[in-house]
């Protein structure tokens, strides 16, 4: 990876100048209509998705995003890119809100912002020859330019994957899945992206061959300058590449902080629950764990609880607080208020606690 | 813990708390592109109430090789070896014959619980109907079973959702459903195939418990074949790391976690991200791909991705031996030589896949 064409060395969000966002988002809301059987179809409720979530995404950051499956992580990952139309909210990114942009507007704009999927055996067209995929962003955008050139593109793009550009003209059923990754992560930087959303970029992958997609990825931002929107169920991959994280829990945004803060001063009791929940690859530390076990399952998004939406759920409303103080869960949404140190949690009664 | 080998002894003074013993098994499929030799020589012995192991990634055999004991693989399966249990052979019995073991000796418990339960009967009435294959008892004494059971793996009301049907209950439910038929007969063997990989971290956390409960209930031996090394921490006292359909390495939780003696069970330990680690240490992978287990060349077959490879590995392929301690067993000609050494050391970090698709390029040309 010695390839460097955009002049940045810089290693973390603390390094960079003045701190503007590349990407912010405000109030993000998406309702999924549910609708009835029959002809008529009628809108019988609405899946609540995403709910008035808000971050920004620095300049050289990975932000990950956390949470459990039905979340609305992955939704949120879509919205940003405006891969699916928001209810409301905005998506600013250069000084446009991306959200009132027509297709043909948002098209120059894909340029900068661009997608790895999580599945690397679908997200990948079997048809096509590795070159053509990688090609086909650069023809579309008209960049692929003459055929030398193109192809000298191509060809430097897999080397900076870590792949050996004489497969190039392979499909990729001959590849393995951690390469075939590797192909959607040079396709995603064709067009030499600013921001580049990630979702699940190594949970179909066996450990041995993602952990060289993580070494991979942190190469790519430290050499490009990229900024990451890390979508992820897997919080130990999440403490090792991100830098900041957020929590989403059926929709919402419950906790947001820098890694190593959310990791040892985890406040809200469902980012405890997580934590604790990820067995530890270490038998001595796994036997003595202090354990935070949740009760139930997610509740459904067409119907999400009043107030916060985790109580249904939550150890602490369920085992220590009174009623007086559960009637406040129960009526007040939780905002997310500030605990210092970029710190936010959505909780009445958040208590910092380590847990590993 | 006793010794464990290869070296098969007498007859005579089996060791009483032996329940299942398998020995060289193997297992191969023929296939159009030739023999996929998926099992090649797996021996292991699982004792009264233990809980083992097995960990390996994608396609190294772990889970063919517990489908052979319940002896659900294919008809087109070859299968060679021996697996008894409680000193009885069990490869060749009668479908019959097996259905007296499976559920009653060794219940088994697969990884997606939406395909092994069954979406037109209430799960009141799959839990039923495996108490009813192994016990003369009524209906109604069967249902009464069926929801204590669900009672014991932790489902809230109970009694009235042992008449809900698969599909009204969640993952976890289901999963902890198909937990309570597997205890259902009081097994002496529970197989569990990667119980939570479909499964949510705070479910599969729930899961496990149940499975505890379970254990604990019926006192039943456990195998506990997982690719997640964090879940075979918490829940085994032994291991086994599997590598294309052979073991590689045995031994107790503390020997393979610290103190690892081939290199692939080393370098899997270097390539995961740590929950429990602020340093942000560069990760370890193992460069390339597991071969390809059809006509795989002599030699140890982690060869061509093992920053110690010899001439010899690629000749000759290397059996378990002991190492340090005896109940530590390693396939690897220079097992001696991972004293202390750690992931980082022995991988390096790289980023890149630098010879890619050797191992692929064989497949096609084949």
């Amino acid at each position: 990876m010695t390839t460097v064409d955009i002049p940045t060395q810089s290693t973390g969000p603390r390094s960079t100048e003045a701190g503007q966002p590349v990407l912010s988002v405000r109030n993000l809301v998406k309702h999924f209509p549910v609708r009835s059987k029959g002809i008529l179809r009628r809108r019988v409720g609405e899946v609540h998705a995403v709910c008035d979530v808000s971050f920004d995404l620095m300049p050289h950051e990975t932000l990950g995003l956390v949470g459990e499956s039905g979340c609305g992580k992955t939704t949120t990952g879509r919205l940003v890119l405006n891969l699916v139309d928001a209810t409301s909210g905005e998506v600013r990114y250069g000084g446009r809100d991306l959200t009132q942009l027509s297709t043909g507007q948002m098209r120059p704009l894909r340029r900068d912002l661009q997608i790895v999927f999580q599945d690397p055996f679908a997200s990948l067209d079997p048809r096509m020859t590795v070159n053509e995929i990688v090609a086909e962003p650069l023809r579309i955008h008209g960049l692929f330019g003459s055929t030398d050139n193109g192809r000298k593109q191509v060809r430097e793009l897999l080397r900076q994957v870590g792949l050996n550009p004489e497969h190039g003209n392979r499909y990729s059923h001959e590849f393995s899945g951690g390469q075939r990754q590797r192909i959607g992560i040079a396709r995603a930087l064709a067009l030499r992206p600013k921001v580049l959303v990630l979702d699940e970029p190594v949970s179909a992958l066996d450990v041995s061959i993602q952990a060289g997609v993580i070494n991979l990825l942190e190469d790519l931002q430290r050499d490009l300058g990229l900024s990451f929107l890390f979508i992820s169920h897997d919080l130990s991959v999440i403490r090792h590449i991100a830098h900041r994280v957020a929590v989403m829990y059926l929709g919402r945004i419950v906790e947001t902080a820098p890694v190593e803060e959310l990791f040892t001063k985890a406040a809200h009791p469902y980012t405890q629950a997580l934590i604790s929940a990820i067995p530890l690859p270490d038998p001595r530390k796994e036997r003595t764990r202090q354990r935070v076990l949740l009760s139930g399952e997610v509740p459904s998004p067409v119907n999400p609880p009043s107030g916060c939406r985790f109580r249904t759920r939550c150890p602490k409303f369920a085992n220590q607080l009174s009623d007086g103080d559960k009637q406040k869960c129960v009526n007040e949404l939780p905002a997310l208020v500030d605990r210092g140190f970029g710190h936010q949690a959505a909780c009445h009664f958040a208590e910092a606690r380590k847990l590993v | 813990m006793t010794v464990n080998t290869n070296i098969q002894l007498g007859r005579s003074d089996v060791d009483p708390n032996l329940l299942l013993e398998v020995e060289n098994l193997t297992v191969s499929f023929p296939t159009d592109d030739g023999v996929v030799s998926a099992v090649r020589g797996v021996s292991y012995q699982l004792r009264r109430g233990e809980a083992m192991g097995i960990v390996g990634e994608s396609g190294s055999g772990k889970s063919v090789s517990s489908l052979a004991v319940m002896g659900l693989l294919p008809k087109s399966a070859r299968v060679t070896g021996s697996i008894r249990f409680e000193g009885e052979s069990l490869l060749g019995k009668s479908d019959n014959q097996y259905a007296e073991i499976r559920g009653k000796k060794i219940a088994m418990i697969f990884q997606d619980p939406l395909t092994s339960l069954n979406p037109v009967y209430t799960v009141g009435t799959q839990i039923a109907e495996a108490v009813l294959a192994h016990n003369d008892i009524s209906k109604r004494a069967a249902r009464d079973r069926a929801i204590e059971l669900l009672k014991s793996v932790g489902i809230p009301h109970p009694d009235q959702r042992v008449d809900n049907y698969p599909h009204e209950m969640s993952g976890g439910m289901r999963q902890r459903v198909v937990i309570a038929i597997a205890m259902a007969n009081d097994p002496d063997v529970i197989i569990a195939d990667e119980p939570t990989t479909a499964l949510d971290v705070t479910v599969q956390a729930q899961v496990l418990e149940a499975l505890e409960a379970a254990r604990a209930e019926t006192g039943a031996a456990l195998v506990l074949i997982t690719h997640d090394l964090g879940v075979i921490a918490g829940h085994a006292d032994r291991i086994c790391v599997m590598y294309a359909g052979k073991m590689v390495e045995m031994g107790s939780i503390d020997d393979i976690f610290y103190r690892p003696r081939m290199p692939y069970a080393l370098g899997l330990l270097g390539s995961l991200p740590r929950l429990d680690s602020s340093r942000k240490q560069r990760l370890t992978p193992i460069t390339g791909a597991p071969p390809s287990l059809v006509n795989l060349p002599a030699g140890c077959p982690f060869t061509p991705r093992c920053p110690l490879a010899q001439d010899v590995c690629e000749e000759k392929e290397p059996v378990l031996t002991v190492t340090d301690d005896p109940a530590h067993l390693a396939a690897c000609h220079f097992h001696d030589k991972l004293v202390g050494v750690d992931a980082a050391q022995l991988f390096g970090t790289t980023s890149a896949d630098p010879d890619p698709i050797d191992s692929v390029d064989q497949e096609v040309t084949q």
